[in-house]
């Protein structure tokens, strides 16, 4: 059993497929991706709230419901 | 569907996982190529991404999508990294796996590479699922030898698949 992840590899002109050993740099690598990843996720969940609450603001500024305004852009 | 569309490669994810699929060698015959990935990410979230790099580089590569997430619908500016499909992963309905169809259209010209993927991240939920139409191109003149794609975060899990099929237009 290897003791780092590993990939696949298929050779396309040969067709054969290979189980390779990820090395420490490779693994480690990935671990920073994964950090990239949930950052990137973080920043998506906080601009989602952010636009949802400056849409419910404006309506509430505006007076009219969700359903009024897309009427409007209709 | 064409009589020209040809299986290339497929692989199957092993029961230890997999941090990426990776297509070497892919011949030029072709005058397009088509990926089809059901996967799923062991990463502790809802979903994931499952990004891709062409030629073994992610760079000089911008997109733009349309995406559908939780409660959110977006039509967003172009992206630059090397995101490619939407991935359920460890939180996800159990035993769900991605949708994800990307097609490259004349991968072996000397042009910059355009790509298109249409994706679906598989998860019966109301507040964490993904869906996307993506437009991407890769700014270079190389024809694409090679495809890797791996998730953003974690592994593949066992029974993930990847498919890659080579059409000729006449």
């Amino acid at each position: 059993m290897p003791n780092n992840p590993t990939r696949i590899e298929i050779n396309c002109e040969t067709g054969v497929e290979s189980i390779i050993e990820l090395t420490d740099a490779e693994v480690a690598e990935l671990a920073y991706q994964a950090e990239l990843a949930a950052e990137k996720k973080a920043e998506e969940e906080a601009q989602a709230q952010a636009n949802a609450a400056a849409k419910a603001a404006l309506l509430d500024r505006l007076g009219i419901t969700a359903d009024e305004a897309k009427l409007l852009l209709a | 569907m064409p009589n020209t569309f040809e299986l290339i490669a497929s692989s199957t994810v092993g029961s230890g996982g997999a941090a990426s699929i990776d297509f070497t060698s892919i011949p030029s015959t072709f005058t397009d190529l088509a990926v089809y990935i059901a996967v799923r990410g062991s990463a502790s979230a809802g979903r994931g991404y499952v990004n891709a790099s062409i030629n073994g580089v992610t760079t000089n590569r911008t997109w733009r999508w349309l995406v559908g997430y939780d409660s959110n619908l977006v039509s967003s500016a172009s992206g630059t990294n090397d995101t490619f499909g939407s991935i359920p992963c460890a939180t996800a309905t159990a035993s769900t796996f991605s949708n994800v169809m990307g097609y490259f259209p004349n991968y072996a010209s000397s042009n910059n590479k355009s790509f298109s993927v249409d994706s679906t991240a598989e998860n019966n939920s109301a507040s964490t699922w993904m869906n996307f139409l993506l437009a991407g191109l890769w700014s270079n003149s190389s024809a694409i030898s090679s495809l890797s794609f791996y998730p953003d975060s974690g592994t593949f899990v066992q029974y993930s698949t990847a498919y890659l099929y080579g059409v000729k237009n006449a």
